[in-house]
């Protein structure tokens, strides 16, 4: 039903994200030509949350930077509110895999950042950055520096880096791959509350969540979309029909999601078999 | 009964046992540290003995040589009665003002410029061949050109100190730029940075580290620069000092401004030190970075 409304969108207000054959090639440093991305068409509604499953390597990450205006795609179209993509929005908010908070800055400098590099001044920029720090639940964190957090705390400080930019556009590229198993269904379920209440004005951002772990993508998405093996492409696009609110542990259970996970493994395992063959081969 | 007046008894010698297994780790640690000091003394006592008694009994020429005493003698003399060229202090002082006045200019330019090329890819490609061939001279031929062009002053000498400060740092402050986090770079732009922002707050900020690191060895540099600047030609300074003092086969008087030298590089180390550990609070494992 979520898929209506996405797919649907009424005259007027445009898809928050539209990809239309868009096609990404990098030069290697070997200088070999290499396809990342290729013929890609997806299109993200205003409030959708969308996740993005692959192969490892196969151009998921890619097509983020695509959407966020940090790269251009050699072909296609990219739409970020129905206007094509030039340069890096405001209204864009990234989560990186790795570690990107800035190790010389303090919690609560790093949270201020964003605001303050869009010229905000600084004392706003203080009170909704400790404002975000306490939803995060950091508050009494804000003096120290990075490298005196834990992971799992460090990536409570992007979230709130992120947020604090109150963006109607997120992408997420693997943000918990990193964190043990148990601070990741944790930071899934604070992660779903945050976007719930994200703007300010009220709505849900759009999200885009790149991963390889399938039962991540099927407890946070609206819709999965599944990529072919690099050159990435869409596969298939799977609707998640499961009731919101939800609880990440609790909601692997049901027999709802079992079942839309043998579906979506079938179609993802293959690509992912594909992606290993060829690794074996490089080796061989 | 008996068992519990075992575990009464028990429990204080098993604290007592651990409490004395801390204190003879500490003491062995003390014990450790005493030791190695005591070495380094013995091993100073014994160079320093072993030269003095081979000058003394002529098997190495004392004329040459000279020996630790009459070092030590000249060091006394030029403190107390003052060089050919004046007091002591000013020797130090003018060769320090050269090296520093040098090094700031050598590592200001280096820093800007290493930033710059780091950054603008065309600058790099413009320039980056003449650097290498500039690299590629051996700098410390340029000090009599100096004198030429400077005079005697001190002006040539911050001229050879700045050439040899400045590639080190400029190496190093154009790898650091290169190498910044690309991740963090992208981080700053999706977060509204400009380019510039991106240069100030995020490329010097983590080539710091980069940066500093060449700092400790080209202050050595800059006072090498000053030096053999001031030993080719100089009014005043420790190197001018050495340069009269073979020049009236005087060996001690070598030795001691050497020993003054070296005095002068390890105190400036020391500062440097202290600054980078300042500076760098928010490295992991730096110290003073957990407190």
């Amino acid at each position: 039903m979520n898929n209506d409304t996405a797919n649907a969108h009424p005259p007027g207000s445009a898809p928050a994200i539209e990809l239309r054959g868009a096609s990404k090639t990098f030069r290697t440093p070997s200088g070999a030509l290499h396809t990342a991305v290729r013929d890609l068409d997806l299109t993200v509604g205003q409030g959708e949350f969308v996740a993005v499953v692959g192969p490892t390597g196969c151009g998921k990450s890619t097509t983020l930077t695509l959407v966020s205006g940090l790269e251009e795609p050699t072909e296609g179209e990219v739409l970020v509110g129905g206007e094509p993509v030039e340069g890096i929005r405001p209204e864009v908010g990234f989560v990186f895999q790795q570690d990107a908070l800035f190790p010389w800055r303090t919690v609560l400098s790093n949270v201020m950042a964003g605001p303050r590099f869009r010229g905000e001044p600084k004392a706003r920029a203080r009170e909704r950055a400790r404002d975000w720090l306490a939803r995060v639940g950091l508050a009494a964190f804000e003096d120290r520096y990075p490298h005196q957090l834990s992971g799992g705390q460090r990536k409570r400080v992007a979230l709130a880096q992120t947020f604090v930019g109150d963006p109607a556009i997120l992408l997420m590229d693997e943000p918990f791959s990193a964190l043990d198993v148990q601070t990741r269904a944790l930071m899934s379920d604070e992660l779903l509350e945050l976007w719930g209440g994200s703007r300010s004005e009220g709505g849900k951002a759009s999200v885009v969540f790149v991963t390889h772990d399938l039962e991540e993508a099927i407890a946070l998405a609206d819709r999965v979309v599944v990529m072919t093996a690099g050159p990435a492409t869409v596969k298939q696009i799977f609707p998640i029909g499961l009731p919101r609110p939800r609880k990440v542990e609790s909601v692997r259970l049901e027999p709802e999601f079992v079942e839309i996970y043998r579906e979506i493994w079938s179609c993802l395992g293959e690509e992912v078999r594909i992606t290993r063959e060829r690794g074996a081969s490089h080796v061989a | 009964m008996s068992l519990e007046s075992a575990e009464s008894v028990g429990a204080p010698i098993a604290l007592k046992m651990g409490a004395s297994r801390t204190e003879t780790r500490a003491k062995a640690a003390r014990h450790r540290r005493l030791l190695v000091l005591g070495a380094r003394a013995l091993l100073l006592v014994v160079l320093l003995g072993a030269w003095e008694v081979l000058a003394r009994t002529k098997v190495i020429d004392p004329f040459n040589f000279s020996m630790p005493s009459k070092v030590w003698d000249q060091i006394v003399q030029w403190t107390l009665h003052g060089t050919a060229q004046g007091s002591l202090g000013e020797q130090i002082w003018y060769t320090l003002y050269e090296a520093l006045l040098g090094w700031v200019t050598g590592v200001a330019g280096g820093v800007v410029l290493g930033i710059a090329l780091g950054r603008v890819r065309f600058l790099a490609d413009v320039l980056g061949p003449y650097i290498k061939v500039l690299n590629a001279l051996p700098r410390i031929v340029l000090a009599p050109i100096f004198l030429i062009w400077f005079g005697l002053g001190p002006a040539s000498k911050v001229a050879s100190a700045v050439v040899l400060v400045f590639f080190p740092v400029f190496f190093n402050a154009f790898q650091g730029a290169r190498e910044v986090d690309r991740h963090l770079v992208a981080n700053a732009r999706i977060l509204g940075a400009s380019n510039r922002r991106v240069t100030l707050q995020v490329v010097i900020p983590s080539a710091t580290s980069w940066i500093f690191t060449s700092l400790h060895v080209s202050f050595g540099f800059a006072l090498i620069g000053a030096i053999v600047g001031e030993y080719i030609g100089a009014t005043k300074g420790i190197g001018l000092l050495v340069a009269s003092s073979q020049g009236t086969f005087n060996s001690a008087g070598v030795y001691a401004a050497m020993a003054i030298l070296a005095v002068v590089a390890l105190l400036a180390e020391g500062l440097l030190t202290f600054a980078e550990k300042r500076l760098f609070r928010w490295k992991t494992g730096s110290p003073g970075g957990e407190r």
